[in-house]
């Protein structure tokens, strides 16, 4: 049996490195914030073994660009940082984007604005799903709710991007990257790859130059660019939105959580259940694409949607998007680094079943 | 009849968009003569930066990125690290590569990139109209310092061969200028040693070229020539500042400060 498959008790950081170098990823730059470190460090480690490149670089912003330049010269290639360190990196994402390379960044995400502070948070939805840097963009976010499916996520992310030329994000809050749990390093879903002939590994004096990049100085051509973009946007929000719906088929309360929220919100469940209230969850897999479908899904028997979030209330917008006031739309959110608890959740939940009825 | 001059392989048939008297496509011809000459054309990933030279990945004839601002040298480093068996290089200006991107720079100097920067180092940003640089003199006027750069408030021009040469990761590191034939000549000289630098895997290589800009410096083509002469190179000597004890190309490219 292949020795990736035994089942290891990792830590979320190290299982996310491990499953990009398992999903085919040979170059890694990065900056050291807390709480993503064992990821840079894992793969200091690690990367040399494999026959690939570790590199430290001397910010975030320098980091993106070098993943810039190694996507474009056709590598499969990693970044990971911390919140305020992916704030950073926005400019390169936006560069990344309009000039259709594929690259796989790693958030670990902790409590904002500013410097904010070291403990888990979600406060970065809006930064995640909305692009994030200049321009009309978007990307895949993968938003892992335990160990198994962060390494899982991280490792098809590879061929994601590679399969649409667009980096995809993994979003796991402090929490998913700092507890342990036991994960198997599974094959990972293969797509219709094509060779990447747009690479800049030098004409050889055979062919063409090729050119990454994403300036379009006629407005005409801009445009054109744009349409192009937002059709791969649309294909991705075809086929790629992901969710979990637990308990929804009978649902009169229905949450809406992802990453460790979720797995709250999850026994939150089992409990109003066995109190008798018939509550479900959708826990969206994709942040964006935003799994919509699952919302349409919803029963008649809905009363109240609550999203639980670990920030201030962002998530919450694209569940009302997705109702489109089909339901009455409550939140309940902690932030700073806060865990929401069960109890304050179930809390929150009778609170609004009182207040809709 | 004999060829006596003809095109350069390294350069594509694009019409340059330079100004009349810059001195940016002497310098685009001089990196790309060096390639064909090395019969590395197609080996070669350039990048691009941003500035007024932004556009020359479509000028070289060879595969080419288009960087951010300032973020050439993080760029080709990406590249550099995927394709250790290619030729790198870098193009930036001075707003480029010693404002916005000194980071980018001094640690890929400091790492001993295998790449190769082209510094053009015009005292001004030219895109965006004239403004004042790092590398603006004292007393210059420019649309950020009208009444010219006063360095107590402003501070000074920086130095940036002089600089990065105090770095271990720096194998070779020379300033030349474009100012008349004679130092054209000794310029291509300096990118073909940078190369070669580049190719024996000795480090960091880099070559600050002093150019002009007439439509911002608001001279003629000539008075831009003396210009850098007799205003730049007075505070921006020329010189070798660095470079490996085994030079690989006969003849040492600088010679000291001139």
């Amino acid at each position: 049996m292949n020795q990736t498959m035994n089942k290891v008790l990792m830590k979320g950081n190290e299982a996310i490195a491990q499953a990009a170098i398992h999903g085919g990823c040979r170059y890694f730059f990065g900056y050291p914030i807390t709480p993503q470190n064992e990821i840079p460090e894992y793969m200091a480690r690690e990367m040399p073994k494999v026959g690939g490149v570790f590199l430290q670089a001397e910010s975030e912003v320098a980091a993106i660009n070098m993943v810039y330049g190694a996507a474009g010269a056709g590598a499969r290639v990693m970044t990971s940082s911390s919140s305020p360190g992916i704030a950073l990196k926005q400019e390169g994402i936006s560069y990344i984007v309009g000039s259709e390379v594929p690259c796989v960044i790693v958030n670990i995400s902790r409590g904002g604005p500013g410097l904010g502070g070291i403990q888990p948070a979600q406060s970065d939805y809006y930064q995640s799903t909305r692009g994030g840097g200049n321009g009309d963009y978007n990307f895949i976010v993968f938003a892992p709710a335990n160990i198994q499916e962060a390494a899982d996520l991280t490792a098809e992310a590879f061929e994601i991007a590679d399969y649409y030329r667009n980096p995809v994000m993994v979003l796991g809050d402090g929490m998913i990257g700092q507890m342990m749990e036991p994960v198997v390093f599974r094959d990972t879903p293969k797509r219709e790859l094509q060779p990447k002939d747009w690479a800049t590994t030098g004409t050889g004096g055979v062919r063409a130059p090729n050119i990454i990049n994403s300036l379009h100085l006629q407005p005409a051509d801009l445009e054109k660019h744009n349409e192009h973009l937002q059709a791969k946007f649309r294909l991705m929000r075809e086929n790629e939105a992901r969710s979990e719906s637990y308990q929804t088929a009978d649902a009169e309360f229905v949450f809406v959580a992802y990453g460790t929220s979720a797995r709250i919100v999850r026994n939150v469940v089992d409990e109003l259940r066995e109190r008798g209230v018939k509550a479900g969850l959708i826990r969206p897999i994709t942040l964006w694409p935003f799994p919509v479908v699952a919302f349409k899904e919803l029963p008649d028997t809905v009363r109240g949607v609550m999203s639980v979030e670990m920030s201030c209330g962002q998530m919450v917008d694209d569940v009302r998007l997705a109702l489109n006031g089909r339901f009455p739309v409550g939140f309940h959110g902690r932030s700073g680094g806060m865990v929401p608890s069960q109890q304050e959740i179930i809390e929150a939940c009778l609170d609004m079943l009182k207040e809709v009825e | 009849m004999p060829v006596v001059f003809e095109r350069t392989r390294g350069l594509t048939e694009k019409e340059f968009h330079f100004c009349p008297g810059c001195t940016h496509g002497v310098i685009h011809r001089l990196v790309a003569e060096v390639l064909e000459e090395m019969n590395e054309l197609g080996n070669t990933v350039g990048v691009a930066p941003v500035g007024c030279s932004v556009l020359s990945y479509q000028y070289f004839n060879c595969d080419m990125h288009e960087a951010a601002h300032g973020r050439a040298p993080a760029m080709a480093t990406g590249i550099k690290r995927v394709l250790p068996d290619r030729m790198v290089f870098a193009y930036q200006g001075d707003g480029d590569l010693a404002s916005i991107g000194t980071a980018e720079i001094i640690h890929a100097a400091g790492r001993g990139e295998k790449i190769t920067v082209i510094f053009v180092n015009n005292a001004i940003y030219g895109m965006t109209g004239g403004q004042m640089a790092p590398t603006t003199l004292a007393g210059q006027r420019t649309t950020t310092s009208p009444l010219g750069r006063d360095p107590r408030q402003v501070g000074f021009p920086l130095r940036v061969s002089e600089m990065l040469a105090t770095i271990d990761g720096a194998a070779f590191i020379e300033r030349t200028s474009v100012h008349d034939p004679a130092h054209i000549r000794k310029t291509k000289k300096a990118i073909r040693n940078a190369f070669e630098c580049q190719k024996a895997n000795q480090g960091f290589s880099m070559v600050e070229i002093l150019s002009t800009c007439p439509t911002n410096w608001g001279m003629s083509p000539l008075e831009s020539l003396d210009w850098v002469k007799e205003t730049m190179m007075p505070y921006y000597p020329l010189g070798n500042f660095r470079r490996p004890e085994a030079v690989t190309v006969s003849g040492a490219s600088g010679g000291g400060h001139a």
